[in-house]
């Protein structure tokens, strides 16, 4: 970002009042924020924020590279306005949430169809492109699979055991989150954010809680923040630890599998004994933590963390030493680089197509502007790739626990949490294991949301694991699917 | 793991386990605990003794931090299931803790036999109630010591387990495979959203869970609940527990 930009910037987990946010006409608000594309900026967010006299567009922009966030928001509109997706891809399905949600019409969006076909529709129940040809065969799955998973719906367009075209369905974990917290918070809200994901409650109760204290203009103590660190890396153990095992389950490589699942509750109950919860529910609040970890419980959960990641590498070990294995995940279900940056992968998925991107070492906050973890990247785009990024990440997460936990700085775990701000709005980006989770809040006159935007990781990841299956076959939907591992809940919110 | 046949394992300390209330140590016109209940578990109309529906609760224990007279308390105690809706109501006088789940009648175990075959329907479950199910069927718990199996297809299943409040989305396709599980038929709900909505609970997009939609036989509070309390719930609802 060696040039200035029209938008205004701000650190990640911080605020700005609303009306310093610069404004543009439509057609303006779109070229302006194309242009940042155009020179490096990432979209993190684009969506509407309704008022009286229309919906204003807002987009939070990531300049990686620089460590800084921008904003900018339209007038308020109706009717219709230029769409971006047309140039740039990444909003594709940012501009289908805005027509869905706000009647907003993107003009010119090349494929503009609902994303959780909220209308009563079941998600199901619309049209699907189609692929026509005497050899050509349709496959459809869902919404209620196989496994103990979520609901969502694949319609596959093959051609013989080869996938020409995937598209999927989602809709059906709609629960009206963001619906919700329009003139919050509420007292559910905290229980609410611990639920957006269940696998990802202290990501997204991280980014919530930071969201409370930009708005506030505080801070939760140091301690806090590192003790919501500590936990955001015993949440990536134990999902990257059991999609490990996922993954050697779909080829049949059943001890790893075994293994792994076992492996995956000792990283759990690791959490558990620091808050008591197995997903780390109860323990980040907005003005910081609720329990603190006594040097007798550190000692513990240190003793048990070591046994853990002792056996995850020793079960990691005749995975990866297994020729079988490799060759079943190599050159499988491929996303290219330039793939998933068009599109505005992130996480994991987005690393594991070369893509260096993750927000705790892009924007570091809390107790990451003291402790950082390297990036893990890995080339190919392929399930290796993705198997390969995650047992990169077990290895430095467990080595950064080891690290951190003999350095946890002294202090309180929780402040009373201040009152929000009028009129502000406020950015979080947590990595959570996924990817970039995003929540982006506006306050009202009173303090209250006047919209609370989230972001998910799997909102941005979906539309990759649909071009993974793009000449692949069919029967590697599976092991396609577990290696991005994503979240049905957190997409329909 | 030895259990059932020795002892369960701990719960960690500060889970808490099932909660406790004996209302008559309720402070007079006290309502503290109402206020921080994210999901309205606690009620307490004016004149009346306070209660308190662990199956709504999401067991974040915020009312046992503000109680000022010990009315609600922590049991630590991971036994928790019921068969009626009822029976997760605490307050009345003899009423302080869960009544635990019986088991299925006599007829109904003899046409189980030794085995139980569920299907799992997640509808608006956040993935953490599945994944502390899934986890069951891991080397540690290893369920299928019980006969208790999760099968793909609603035919090859004796009943649904049943996650999330049930979502709009979800109704039509959760009534379609409950109906094709042939009868008779068990439905077991996991967790505060299945049980009554959970945090979710009042949310125009959703049910106020599984017993919405189909009839419900085991109620398994948590959120998620521990795979311990879920175990607990399917043994004794086989009577395979003393």
């Amino acid at each position: 970002m060696s040039a200035s930009t029209p938008f205004a910037l701000l650190a990640n987990a911080t605020s700005i009042p609303w009306d310093e946010v610069p404004e543009w006409t439509g057609d303006e608000f779109v070229l302006a924020t194309a242009a940042e594309l155009a020179r490096g900026a990432r979209l993190c967010a684009w969506y509407g924020a309704p008022e009286q006299a229309g919906t204003r567009l807002v987009a939070v922009l990531a300049f990686d590279a620089d460590n800084t966030l921008a904003v900018g928001r339209s007038v308020p509109l109706k009717g219709s306005y230029p769409a971006l997706t047309a140039t740039h891809p990444e909003a594709h399905l940012f501009e289908r949430e805005v027509w869905e949600q706000h009647g907003l019409m993107p003009e010119g969006h090349p494929w503009l169809k609902p994303v959780r076909r909220t209308n009563g529709d079941a998600p199901a129940a619309g049209e699907f492109f189609r692929v026509e040809g005497s050899e050509v065969h349709e496959v459809a799955v869902g919404p209620v699979h196989a496994g103990i998973i979520e609901p969502g719906h694949f319609r596959f367009q093959c051609a013989g055991e080869e996938v020409v075209h995937l598209e999927i369905a989602l809709g059906y974990q709609h629960r009206g989150v963001e619906e919700a917290l329009a003139g919050g918070p509420r007292r559910a809200t905290m229980s609410q954010m611990e639920t957006v994901a269940g696998d990802s409650s202290i990501a997204h109760a991280t980014a919530y809680a930071t969201i409370m204290e930009a708005l506030a203009g505080t801070e939760a103590p140091l301690r806090a923040q590192w003790l919501r660190a500590v936990a955001l890396e015993l949440e990536r153990l134990a999902n990257h630890t059991g999609d490990m095992g996922a993954l050697a389950n779909d080829v049949a490589f059943l001890p790893t599998s075994a293994a792994c699942g076992k492996i995956r509750g000792d990283f759990l109950n690791l959490t558990a004994a620091i808050c008591g919860n197995r997903f780390g529910r109860g323990l980040v609040r907005p003005g910081g933590c609720r329990h603190d970890v006594e040097p007798e419980r550190a000692k513990r959960v240190m003793e048990g963390l070591a046994k853990a990641l002792e056996d995850v590498e020793e079960a990691l070990g005749w995975f990866w030493n297994a020729a079988s294995v490799r060759e079943r995940f190599e050159n499988v279900g491929t996303v290219h680089a330039e793939q998933a940056a068009e599109i505005g992968m992130v996480g994991l998925a987005a690393r594991a197509c070369g893509l260096v991107r993750d927000v705790r070492y892009d924007h570091p906050a809390g107790w990451h502007r003291f402790a950082q973890i390297p990036v893990a990247v890995w080339p190919s785009g392929d399930v290796f790739a993705r198997a390969r990024v995650r047992a990169l990440e077990i290895k430095r997460s467990g080595d950064y626990l080891r690290e951190q936990v003999v350095t946890a700085p002294e202090g309180k775990m929780r402040e009373v949490s201040a009152e929000p701000g009028m009129e502000m709005l406020a950015v979080a980006l947590v990595e959570g294991w996924r990817g970039e989770v995003c929540h982006a809040a506006i306050t009202d006159t009173a303090g209250r949301f006047r919209r609370y935007k989230i972001i998910d990781p799997s909102f941005r990841n979906w539309s990759g694991l649909a071009l993974a299956m793009r000449g692949t076959a069919v029967s590697d939907f599976p092991i396609c699917n577990k290696s991005f591992n994503l979240s049905y809940c957190g997409f329909d919110l | 793991m030895a259990y059932p046949n020795e002892a369960a394992p701990v719960l960690p300390d500060r889970h808490g386990g099932a909660l406790r209330l004996d209302a008559s140590k309720c402070v007079e016109g006290c309502a503290d605990c109402v206020a921080v209940c994210p999901t309205e578990a606690i009620t307490r109309p004016a004149g009346k003794r306070a209660a308190l529906d662990l199956g709504r609760c999401v067991f974040c224990a915020a009312c046992v931090e503000v109680c000022p007279s010990g009315a609600i308390t922590q049991t630590g105690n991971h036994r928790m299931a019921a068969r009626r809706r009822e029976d997760l109501v605490l307050g009345e006088a003899g009423r302080e803790e869960a009544r635990l789940a019986k088991a299925l009648d006599a007829k109904m175990r003899k046409l189980l036999g030794r085995a139980l075959r569920l299907r799992q329907v997640s509808a608006g479950g956040c993935g953490a109630c599945e994944a502390d199910t899934n986890v069951l069927g891991t080397i540690g718990w290893d369920l299928s010591r019980f006969g208790i199996q999760f099968v793909a297809s609603p035919r090859h299943a004796d009943g649904l387990l049943i996650t999330g409040p049930v979502s709009a989305a979800m109704e039509l396709a959760l009534r379609k495979t409950y109906e094709a599980v042939p009868a008779p038929k068990i439905v077991i709900a996991v967790g505060a959203c299945a049980i009554a909505g959970g945090p979710y609970v009042g949310h125009p997009e959703v049910k106020g869970g599984a017993g919405e939609v189909v009839p419900v036989d085991l109620y398994v509070p948590g959120c998620p609940p521990h795979p311990l309390t879920i175990l607990d719930g399917l043994l004794r609802l086989l009577d395979r527990l003393e």
